[in-house]
């Protein structure tokens, strides 16, 4: 089965996606706790100069602005019977700015995570959860997206039932996790086991790979993880532009559009072949990644070392793959339960 | 090492092996286990106290360590609070009777505008687990919240989360109210959430930022050390 986003890797080695939704939205006036979703309908003209923004900036593809779009964010602020709406609308404005654009942008659909904890060890189970995304994801399909987009994903049972509801309604899926406890994601998946994972999912993805988490270089090492164990898949990078500094009373992000710039080319020899950025990348940062990009022939993957040495230091000792035998082990007495 | 097959018997083991097989269902998050060994231990005459701080509080320390240092991940810890909790319930009533020491009590929440809570409710339990009284907040919490409920519950430290960089300048409002209040050292400020670090904790005037649950039960547990310290002086 083919749909727009694979026709386009046929034809290039790499494909730019786009930068913030949050944080952008953040310095066009939303308040903190406004649900971002309701600006789809309230100010449309605000997501469209989002959209607009990163496609001038060189992006080949967009994310539609429906990360907290199933009904279990939604219901934080009482709009959980909007869901459908809202993601309809969210990939109607991503459409229409990619439809005006003079080269093929692609629309995916934005997908985040439910928020709750699944059973058994917290309350949603994967049949509701499945029901509750494909109500987005219905949204997101008939207001235009070309494919599904799950990002900052920490589950295997979350990312399982987002790829449930794909399969259900024969929409294809990219899906990205986001790897920031000490290398795996907060539940615990390394970049290897999703690599496995992402083989048995109810659909198989088109692409996959990482992105948020503690900044670039901790994004690179996982990569590394992905493009390692699955050389031939399609591999997504799409890191936070460096990390969040207090200054003068406001948050700003220090990653310069210079060191987005190298980690885009270090991402192209890590094998990455959709590269974008997360939390506080702006446009500017994005035309320097084109702009690197376009030049940049790829050359053997990089060492731990170079991407130390060239945009900074990991915030973990390693990436939570390798031999866990120098971990203490604790000295078990027994389990009464097979 | 007992063989995996074996069936053990909780009434049959000593109380000190007792103790540690505790341990380590509350680290592999037995439910059933945890609430039977608690009743053991009462029947044998142990205080409740004791089977607070010697098998619940102990064996959470363990399971603490582990989270910190990347061995257990969030899913683990969850299952090994709920089974505390299965203990606590039996030990609360029972800690009120009989007028055990208190560790210390917590207010905590979420700060206004931000609504996530994983974070903040692992925090809570892993408090509980230490035997820390904890009142949680919830969501979304202004400051009116926050400076009411550490008033009225007599807190000794105040909590606060924030998963968004957008959010995480609201606990300087915080913060600023009660030193205009006039009420900032009394109360231990720790501060926690994903985008933050310690270079902010200490830009806005919080006692100390925390990166992880584990830590977060650390760190309160030597303010307090030091707040008794400095009240018996």
């Amino acid at each position: 089965m083919t749909n727009a986003l694979s026709r386009l890797l046929e034809t290039r080695d790499w494909i730019m996606a786009d930068g913030a939704t949050g944080t952008n939205l953040f310095a066009m006036g939303l308040e903190a706790g406004e649900p971002p979703e309701l600006w789809n309908v309230d100010y449309p003209d605000r997501i469209r100069a989002l959209h607009q923004g990163f496609v001038d900036a060189g992006s080949d593809l967009i994310l539609t602005n429906s990360f907290g779009g199933t009904r279990y964010r939604l219901k934080l602020h009482n709009h959980q019977d909007r869901a459908f709406e809202l993601n309809r609308c969210a990939a109607e404005l991503a459409r229409e700015i990619a439809d005006k654009a003079n080269r093929p942008v692609i629309v995916a659909g934005s997908v985040g995570p439910t928020g709750e904890i699944f059973e058994p060890v917290g309350t949603l189970s994967i049949a509701d959860a499945i029901i509750a995304f494909e109500e987005q994801i219905k949204g997101l399909m008939e207001g235009g997206a070309d494919v599904i987009w799950a990002e900052t994903i920490s589950s295997e049972e979350e990312i399982t039932a987002i790829a449930q509801a794909c399969a259900n309604l024969d929409a294809p899926l990219c899906a990205t996790l986001s790897f920031d406890t000490a290398g795996r994601t907060m539940m615990g998946v390394t970049s290897t086991g999703y690599a496995g994972l992402q083989q048995s999912l109810p659909s198989l993805p088109v692409a996959f790979g990482a992105n948020c988490g503690t900044g670039a270089p901790d994004l690179l090492r996982t990569v590394l993880g992905l493009t390692e164990t699955s050389p031939d898949a399609v591999i997504i990078a799409k890191s936070n532009a460096g990390i969040p500094k207090y200054v003068d009373g406001v948050i700003e992000y220090d990653g310069t559009p210079e060191l987005m710039a190298e980690y885009a080319r270090l991402a192209r020899d890590a094998g990455a072949r959709i590269i974008g950025g997360c939390c506080g990348t702006k446009p500017e940062h994005l035309v320097a990644m084109r702009a690197a990009m376009e030049t940049h022939v790829p050359i053997a993957r990089p060492a731990l070392e170079k991407i130390r040495s060239r945009i900074g230091d990991f915030s973990s000792q390693d990436d939570g793959t390798g031999d866990q035998s120098a971990a203490p082990k604790r000295e078990r007495r027994g389990r009464r339960r097979a | 090492m007992a063989d995996e097959e074996d069936d053990i018997i909780l009434s049959a083991l000593s109380d000190d092996e007792l103790v540690l097989q505790m341990h380590d269902d509350l680290y592999d998050g037995l439910k059933d286990e945890i609430t039977e060994g608690v009743n053991i231990l009462l029947e044998r005459g142990w205080t409740p106290y004791d089977v607070l701080t010697k098998a619940l509080v102990e064996g959470m320390r363990i399971v603490g360590i582990d989270f910190r240092d990347g061995i257990l991940f969030v899913p683990e810890v969850l299952l090994a609070a709920n089974a505390m909790k299965a203990g606590m319930f039996i030990l609360r009533p029972l800690l009120a009777e009989t007028g055990a020491p208190k560790q210390g009590k917590m207010v905590i929440g979420t700060v206004k505008g931000d609504i996530h809570d994983i974070g903040k409710n692992l925090v809570g339990m892993m408090m509980e687990g230490a035997g820390f009284d904890v009142v949680d907040l919830g969501i979304n919490n202004p400051v009116e919240n926050y400076l009411e409920a550490i008033e009225k519950e007599d807190a000794d430290i105040l909590g606060m989360s924030a998963l968004l960089t957008t959010t995480m300048p609201y606990m300087k409002v915080v913060i600023d109210e009660m030193t205009a209040k006039g009420i900032r050292e009394n109360y231990v400020v720790l501060v926690g959430g994903a985008p933050l670090n310690e270079e902010f904790g200490k830009a806005i005037g919080a006692d100390a930022y925390c990166r992880d649950a584990a830590v977060a039960v650390e760190t309160a547990k030597e303010f307090m050390e030091h707040r008794k310290h400095n009240q018996t002086a």
